[in-house]
Formats: structure tokens, C-alpha cells, sequence
């Protein structure tokens, strides 16, 4: 039950965070902002490599192996679309 | 300290990259450094997770990483501009998916019989299932496999609720009880109703959409991080679906409307519209005519909507706005923050055809200067151009913020057809006495001022 709290404790913080850290956003960033963060959200690839890196529970672990596949998929083809987008904004500007 | 403690700190790292490249990237100056800090905390975060003593077998995860890795970067090296949309949307349903066969997996581990950990699971499937079929509708709407119309059937809004209805109960069943047959309902019903729930919206909508379930995507894996107890997926989670609200609350602020509007309005289905008929007619111009009218404007401004990107017009565009600025005029681009069918999609094409940084102008700045414009070309954009917003109660885009083009002194509007936009509303614009339509393709209609400026 603590750790349940504590968690709940970092994800409340976690959520005031992230409304205040977007608040004006220049319409020419909505799209890598948006593709940046969808990277981000990638992140459940750590659940994943967790449950396929264990040795128990064989169908268990194949679900886990798909799930990097997948996630893994989104990080970095996340990142590497957002960045290709910046490149473009970036070569002018100033 | 154990090991553990060490890779919780390792996630600490992770999660402040997180925070700063979040931050970054809404500005201008710092959004690719933005994307690259996040970048390294992803990495950071993934690579510390092997440590993790039940973690044995790496084989496998190298395998599953070196897979994902390769496909997701070809993707992304490959897509055009123009398929950025669906390329996101897609990109955002794997995560939700990837989310759900994690908590499906750590069900099938077995050591899950705690009413926390169940409603942790039970949440994590929910909202990736939402996500990855919602998305993966969105995908198949917005590469033009589907109609982007709405699609509507009798009863939907009962069935929805019915089947978020079942969702909730077998929820408490699983939580309660926890059988194995409940989750594997749950996680059905959890994909039927992404799929129910994106269809009924059309593309206009589309922007709405596209962040609100890059929100969820993220809310997803915080659920997947309270299944294993895990902080980085938490913060990280929580951190993409909050700051995408906010995204999401931007792109309704834009139409004047509110999310359950969006999500439960159906919104431009064919026989939905009403507002006043307009009166007068659409007149005609030819190319060569607005070739003479562009060559005495001292001061342009371009319009882009989604016709834009359908025709693939950006080059071309970026090609005449240049000979306008060497014949002496002023050009501007006007981009309305739903313009298209993501948040910032014109930005992207332009920004692809090299238009420079800035000529791009938000609504605002430019709705003010709109009385001193000589020439406001339209670009395959329609109701955001509307002046029905404006003055017209009736209409069911009353109150929706506009750019102002029927101020300027004239109009262009180049359009493939006679028919209405995504709204199914006919545009009073194209019925004003400063108006003129350009019909035909895009592409072609610029091609051929590109020309005669050149000739």
C-alpha cells in the first residue's frame, strides 16, 4: 500500500507538471510536439523489456517480446520523424 | 545501495531529459535539442532496465529492440511530408498497443491477484486498447484507405454507451474477482470501442483527435507503469498525457468547440448541416486574369487548407510566393491552427517546400493587417475561411475563430469543384462581391500563375 501511495504521489505531481510545462505553444511546433511526445509515450518499452526478460511464463513472455516490437517502433520512429521535421524548420529561421 | 536503487536513480536522469525535452520543444529555438535530450532519456531508461535482476534472457530483447528499431526508423526515414498525419497516428497506436500486451502479459505471469495491481492492469488495457484501434482508425481515415466522412449508423451513441457500460462492469468483475475470461472480454470490448468511437468523426476533426489520443497514449503507459510498479513509466506517461491535453484543449479553443462536441457531434455527417442559404452567385476568374491582379499586389497573403496537401501544391506555392517578393510584393502565409487534419500540418508542408520561417503567420497576427491586403489566395481551405463564422448565428460554425480573408480587397479562392467543405456548408465567401473563384486542381491553377509570371 506505500508504494501505492508514493506512486500516486508522482503521478499526481507528474500530471500539475505536465500542464504547466505546454502552455504556449507556436502553431508551427504542434506537430513535432505532437510526434515528440508520442515518442515519449513509447516509454512503456521499459514494461515490456521487464516482462520479456524474464524466463517464466512462456506466452507471458512472447506478449512482452511483441510489445518491444511495438513500442520500440514508436520511440524510434518518433524521434527520428520529429527530428526530420525540426531539420526542416531549422534550415532557414535564422 | 542495491542495484535496484541504482537504476531507480538512472530513471530519475531519464525522467528530468523527459521534462526538459517536453519543455524544449515548444520553442522554436530549442525544440530539436528538445527531442534529442528525450531521446537520450529514452535510452538511458531502456538500457538500465536490463539490470533489473529478473531480467535474464536478452536475447530475446535485443531481438525485439533491433526489430522495432530497424522498422520504426525506415518508416520514419521514408514518409513524405504529406503522409506525416497518418505516419503519427500509427506511430501512436502501437504505443497503446504495446501497453496493452504489457498488462496482458503480466496477467498471464500470474503474480497479479492484488485489487491494485488488477485495476492497474484493467486501466492499462482499457485505454491502449482505446488507443491503438481508435488511432488505427484514424491511420486508415487519414491515408485515404476509409472514407473521411463521418461514419454514422442508427443507434451508435446507445451502442457506445452500452459498450462502455459492459466495459465498467466487467471491469469491477475483474478487479473484484479477477477470472481470466473477463480480462480477455475487456480487452475485446477495449478495442471495439476505439474503433466505435473514431468513426462516427470526420476529418476536419481530425487534429482534435490525433492529440487527443496521443494524450491517451501516454495516460496508457502510466497505467502500464502502476502494473509493475515502475516510476519512469509513470512520470513519463503522465507527462505526455497531460501536456497533450493541453494540445487537445488548443485545437477545440480553434473551432469554437468543446471535446464532447468533437467526440459525440458527428459533426459535417451529410444531411447534418443548417445555417442560412447564401445568397448570390460564385463568379469565375481565369488564370491569366489573376496572373494580371497578383502582378499589381503590393501585398499577398496565402491561405493553405487541406486541398493544399491532397493536391500536394506546397512547392509550387513556395515557387509563386517567391516571384511575387521579387515583383515587390509582401508575402505572408496565414495558418489557421486546425488548417488540415493534425495540429501544425500546413507548417510542416511548408516548412518541407522550404517557405521561409518567416513568412509564417498565426491567425492573429495577420486577422488585424487582413484590410491592407490586395490579394488573400485561398488554398484549397474552406471552412476556416468562412465569414458564416462570423455573422451568421445560425450556422453550425457560428463563433468558430477565422482568418478574415473576406476583408482583404480580393479574393482567389481555388477550389477543385462547386461542392461544400468538410462541414457539408456552403461557404459564404465564395458568394462575395470581392471573391472569385479559381476551379481546377491546385497544383495546376499555381503551376500556371508560376508561368505566366514567368513568361
Amino acid at each position: 500500500m506505500d508504494t501505492l501511495i508514493l506512486l500516486l504521489f508522482v503521478f499526481v505531481l507528474a500530471a500539475f507538471l505536465g500542464f504547466e510545462l505546454i502552455q504556449k505553444v507556436p502553431s508551427q511546433l504542434h506537430t513535432p510536439l505532437m510526434s515528440g511526445s508520442n515518442a515519449i509515450s513509447g516509454i512503456t518499452v521499459v514494461g515490456a523489456i521487464i516482462a520479456c526478460g524474464v524466463a517464466e511464463g512462456e506466452f507471458g513472455k512472447w506478449l512482452g517480446f511483441f510489445s518491444i516490437i511495438l513500442a520500440t517502433i514508436n520511440v524510434v520512429g518518433g524521434y527520428v520523424v520529429t527530428d526530420r521535421m525540426l531539420g526542416m524548420f531549422k534550415k532557414k529561421g535564422r | 545501495m542495491d542495484l535496484k536503487s541504482y537504476i531507480d536513480l538512472a530513471y530519475i536522469v531519464s525522467s528530468i531529459l523527459f521534462i526538459f525535452g517536453i519543455k524544449m520543444l515548444g520553442n522554436a529555438a530549442t525544440a530539436r535539442k528538445g527531442n534529442l535530450l528525450s531521446a537520450v532519456g529514452m535510452f538511458v531508461a531502456m538500457v538500465v532496465t536490463v539490470f533489473y535482476k529478473e531480467v535474464v534472457d536478452y536475447q530475446m530483447i535485443l531481438a525485439g529492440v533491433a526489430i522495432g528499431a530497424v522498422i520504426g526508423w525506415i518508416w520514419a526515414m521514408r514518409v513524405q511530408m504529406t503522409g506525416m498525419p497518418e505516419l503519427v497516428a500509427l506511430f501512436n497506436g502501437f504505443g497503446g498497443l504495446a501497453s496493452v500486451l504489457v498488462g496482458w502479459a503480466e496477467f498471464e505471469f500470474g503474480k497479479s491477484t492484488d485489487p491494485v495491481t488488477q485495476t492497474a492492469i484493467y486501466l492499462a488495457i482499457l485505454i491502449g486498447g482505446v488507443t491503438f484501434t481508435g488511432s488505427f482508425v484514424a491511420y486508415l481515415k487519414l491515408a485515404g484507405k476509409m472514407s473521411g466522412r463521418p461514419t454514422l449508423f442508427p443507434a451508435q451513441k446507445a451502442v457506445n454507451a452500452i459498450l462502455f457500460l459492459a466495459l465498467l462492469v466487467l471491469g469491477v468483475v475483474y478487479v473484484m474477482q479477477g477470472p481470466a475470461w473477463a480480462l480477455y472480454a475487456i480487452i475485446v470490448l477495449s478495442l471495439a470501442l476505439g474503433v466505435l468511437g473514431v468513426l462516427p468523426i470526420g476529418g476536419g476533426d481530425m487534429p482534435v483527435i490525433i492529440a487527443f489520443l496521443n494524450s491517451f497514449s501516454g495516460l496508457a503507459g502510466a497505467a502500464a507503469g502502476f502494473v509493475i510498479l515502475n516510476k519512469v513509466l509513470i512520470v513519463a506517461g503522465c507527462l505526455v498525457g497531460t501536456s497533450g491535453i493541453i494540445l487537445t484543449i488548443i485545437m477545440c479553443k480553434a473551432m469554437n468547440r468543446t471535446f464532447g462536441n468533437v467526440l459525440f457531434g458527428g459533426f459535417g455527417a451529410a444531411g447534418g448541416a443548417i445555417g442560412k442559404a447564401v445568397e448570390g452567385e460564385m463568379k469565375g476568374i481565369s488564370v491569366e486574369d489573376a496572373f494580371y491582379a497578383l502582378e499589381a499586389a503590393q501585398n499577398v497573403v496565402f491561405v493553405p487548407g487541406y486541398g493544399m496537401a491532397v493536391a500536394q501544391a506546397q512547392h509550387a506555392v513556395k515557387e509563386l510566393g517567391a516571384l511575387l517578393e521579387k515583383n515587390g510584393a509582401e508575402v505572408r502565409f496565414a495558418i489557421h491552427p486546425v488548417a488540415g487534419r493534425m495540429p501544425g500540418h500546413m507548417n510542416v508542408l511548408l516548412a518541407e517546400a522550404d517557405v521561409p520561417y518567416e513568412q509564417l503567420c498565426e491567425m492573429d497576427a495577420v486577422n488585424p493587417t487582413m484590410g491592407q491586403v490586395d490579394v488573400a489566395i485561398v488554398i484549397g481551405a474552406n471552412d476556416v475561411v468562412n465569414p458564416a463564422a462570423g455573422d451568421d448565428p445560425s450556422s453550425p460554425i457560428y463563433g468558430m475563430p477565422i482568418i478574415n480573408v473576406h476583408e482583404a480587397r480580393t479574393v482567389f479562392a481555388l477550389k477543385r469543384g462547386k461542392g461544400s467543405g468538410f462541414s457539408g456548408l456552403e461557404n459564404a465567401l465564395f458568394f462575395r462581391e470581392n471573391c472569385r473563384m479559381i476551379y481546377g486542381d491546385a497544383k495546376e491553377t499555381i503551376t500556371g500563375l508560376v508561368a505566366q509570371f514567368k513568361g
